[in-house]
């Protein structure tokens, strides 16, 4: 039993954050220290960044342009990443469709998809979700019908992340529903936003912040060329790019950097003032969190440790979810906990500055910390809510 | 990174698991705990046997040269076993403080037959006003020519009753909370002075209460220089607080199963009650708590074999870990079982009973949480 990294590892390690530490854009790095929201461009740029580097296919197999890397140096990257403070990737294209195409998707589609998604010049959404649906996934009622050599999608996509931004949208409809299951007759297809018919509407979220879409089709004609895999069999490939989905929003890197930065934020006086690691009730806290954090740590490195000795992950592996969102909202609390007043302040125009200026309002992100808190809650819903998350572990884990 | 057991390990592991199933059922369990002494002299001697005496003893001192994961292994199994034979307060506490402390000569004379299973010592570090503060010592000895007169009361010695020797920490300097000032003497059950009230624990261990009225010892009984004790009392509690920790997670990770079983076969309103989501979603909360407090334990024990500056810490964390997730599952594993689950006859009120216990010692959830805030 032991937890060192090899000294390939830590060799790797050494050069992935020397990297970030070097080579990382200033303006993105200001941006995230601030707290500002970061535009379309900077994430695009971050991961054309992260590309040129080789690095933005982090799951990808070598063949198809990823990094080929071990479940270790996956982990060690995401790792580095959060110490660096750099954005998440967005997932919908190297995350989640890339991985779909590569392994379902036939000759044809790889090559005219995946290499825009390493270069995020294609910007991809996620259509599962409808209105209504919630977490009861396979109730979608979007519906695909073929007309010769072309599907018409009629239905109404929702929670749709960044849909603004997106040229591509992947989706579940219904193609046949004459079925036993209703998991059955599900296809997975791939749908060029600009597409008559295609209209994407905002939803504005609790924090005020447009993150989130409707999107609407309405006989929109999408190529058969389009479909992935085999008609009817698009509940399989989704599970699949879901369960990818539940082990990265376990979010354990990013969650031990915002607990770091927040116990050095606490030992800060400001104009003279007692600071608040003399709080023992804030400090408790704060500690109940960190052993929480740790031991999701290493149930995550007992995950990595059996894939990377070729084994199955072991059925601690299904906590990931619930845990890990149930800390970043732990987190998030403290967070907000610990800005006091200064939690209260909604200083929108604040937020797309590039640097605090005279009339700033708040020390660095503390206003953020409300917004963020907020805007998190989402974490226990998405994915899977949390609840499904246990009817899960329950049914399939415990036998019952 | 590797999180599995080496060869040496697993066989260990195995051979407790072997023995806990096959001669260590639950009704014989009770008979131990029940007799006169508390456990059983022949089952302590199959652990000498088996060599389990001498697990975490090097091998100068006559041992297998085992570590804190070799420790975790046994105690682990000890937990899903209910095991009450006096490992923690013979070999972890009494043997860890000797190991560290005495001498060669008084290793033979003491060390020894803990090693291989021949006497039954204890470690008298708690007073009746020291809660969980170690240094908190205010018994006190005095030298003169001849050696060290002792005087003082110290409370809730496990093992204390059964114990031929008692390893005893002594006020020799500085004030009553002191680190510095304390020493450490090895002081024979039977010394003209020394009083005990034994008794049984909630949790179907043995304890006792033990005043020294003027004991006489000789310089030779005293464990390592004089007012420096402290370090090897300390070190010796870290090991036996990862020791517990892992006994803890054992029991709740049996908890778990068996409350999961249960319910599958626990007929209500003609269905299982396992098919009632509410008691579903308990039990995924109980197997997670598992699941993270196996992860913050093996953390511990892996720290503490690299002495790790952090050990301490992540000790800390476990012992916490267990306090708080260790209470949730045994009341819930009461809870899911019904009035089964507050009756004598079934094992799971005895595992709530010494989970409850361990919380209660070697410093709870809410005096490691804070040793964590700071």
């Amino acid at each position: 039993m032991n937890v060192t990294f090899s000294e390939a590892e830590l060799a790797f390690r050494e050069e992935i954050r020397a990297i970030f530490r070097d080579d990382f854009p200033e303006d993105i790095r200001r941006k995230r220290e601030l707290g500002v929201p970061l535009e379309r461009q900077d994430m695009v740029r971050f991961q054309q960044w992260l590309n040129e580097r080789g690095w933005a296919g982090v799951n990808w197999p070598e063949e198809y342009g990823g990094t080929g890397w071990s479940p270790v140096q996956k982990y060690i990257f995401a790792t580095e990443m959060a110490e660096a403070d750099a954005p998440a990737i967005v997932p919908f294209g190297l995350s989640m469709v890339g991985p779909v195409i590569y392994t379902f998707g036939n000759e044809e589609q790889k090559q005219r998809f995946l290499p825009d998604i390493l270069t995020s010049k294609v910007w991809w959404c996620q259509g599962y979700s409808e209105p209504g649906a919630g977490s009861d996934l396979a109730s979608l009622k979007t519906r695909a019908d073929l007309a010769g050599d072309h599907y018409i999608v009629n239905g109404t996509k929702t929670w749709t992340t960044l849909g603004q931004h997106a040229d591509w949208i992947f989706i579940l409809a219904r193609t046949n529903t004459d079925v036993a299951r209703r998991q059955e007759g599900i296809s997975f297809l791939l749908v060029d936003m600009s597409t008559p018919g295609v209209t994407v509407k905002p939803i504005i979220t609790i924090e005020g912040d447009l993150e989130v879409n409707e999107v609407h089709f309405e006989d929109v004609k999408v190529p058969v060329q389009n479909l992935v895999g085999e008609e009817g069999k698009g509940w399989t490939y989704g599970k699949v790019l879901l369960q990818h989905e539940r082990t990265n929003i376990a979010a354990v890197s990013i969650s031990n950097f915002r607990v770091r930065k927040l116990r050095k934020q606490t030992t800060k006086s400001i104009r003279g003032a007692a600071p608040l690691c003399e709080d023992r009730n804030f400090m408790r806290k704060l500690a109940a969190v960190e052993v929480d954090l740790k031991a999701l740590e290493f149930t995550e490195l007992r995950t990595l440790a059996a894939v990377q000795s070729g084994k199955a992950p072991g059925p601690e592996s299904s906590i990931l979810k619930v845990k890990g969102t149930e800390i970043q909202q732990a987190i998030d609390t403290l967070y907000l906990e610990a800005a006091g007043y200064y939690a209260l302040p909604w200083v929108q125009e604040q937020y797309v500055l590039d640097a605090p200026g005279d009339d700033w309002v708040g020390e660095g992100a503390e206003t953020q910390s409300s917004l963020r808190y907020f805007n998190f809650r989402k974490a226990s819903i998405y994915g899977g809510s949390n609840e499904i998350q246990k009817n899960i572990i329950s049914k399939h884990v415990l036998g019952l | 990174m590797d999180f599995s057991l080496n060869e040496v390990q697993a066989m260990l592991d195995d051979s407790v698991e072997k023995f806990i199933s096959n001669e260590y059922d639950f009704e014989t369990r009770q008979k131990h705990s029940g007799s006169e002494q508390g456990f059983s002299s022949e089952v302590w001697r199959t652990f000498a046997e088996l060599g389990w005496t001498a697990v975490p003893f090097s091998e100068e001192d006559g041992g297998f040269g085992g570590g804190p994961v070799e420790l975790m292994v046994m105690m682990l199994r000890f937990g899903k076993g209910l095991v009450v034979e006096p490992y923690l307060a013979n070999i972890v506490l009494a043997g860890g403080v000797l190991r560290r402390a005495a001498d060669a000569g008084q290793k033979e004379r003491w060390l020894t037959p803990i090693v291989t299973g021949e006497m039954q010592a204890a470690l008298a570090f708690v007073e009746p006003q020291s809660r969980y503060d170690v240094s908190n010592v205010a018994t006190t000895a005095t030298a003169d020519d001849d050696g060290w007169t002792l005087s003082g009361a110290k409370g809730v010695v496990l093992n204390g009753g059964n114990a031929a020797l008692l390893i005893v920490p002594a006020r020799t300097s500085g004030q009553q909370c002191d680190e510095d000032g304390i020493t450490l003497f090895a002081v024979a059950a039977d010394t003209k002075g020394v009083s005990r009230s034994p008794y049984a624990t909630v949790d179907g261990h043995q304890a006792a209460e033990i005043r020294f009225d003027n004991v006489r010892v000789a310089d030779d009984a005293r464990l390592g220089e004089t007012g420096k004790g402290y370090a090897a009392l300390d070190a010796t509690i870290d090991d036996a607080t990862l020791a517990v920790s892992a006994e803890a997670v054992g029991i709740m990770q049996i908890m778990t199963d068996k409350t999961v079983e249960y319910s599958k076969n626990r007929m209500q309103f003609g269905v299982p009650i396992g098919s009632f989501q509410t008691l579903q979603h308990r039990m995924v909360d109980m197997f997670t708590d598992c699941e993270q407090s196996y992860s913050l334990l093996i953390r511990a024990a892996m720290l503490a074999s690299q002495e790790s500056a952090v050990t301490k810490r992540a000790i800390s964390a476990i012992k916490y870990q267990v306090g708080t997730a260790g209470r949730k599952a045994g009341q819930e594993a009461v809870q899911i079982h019904g009035g089964m689950g507050v009756s004598w006859d079934l094992d799971i009120a005895h595992y709530f009973k010494r989970l409850t216990a361990i919380d209660q010692m070697l410093g709870n959830a809410d005096w490691h949480l804070d040793r964590l805030a700071g």
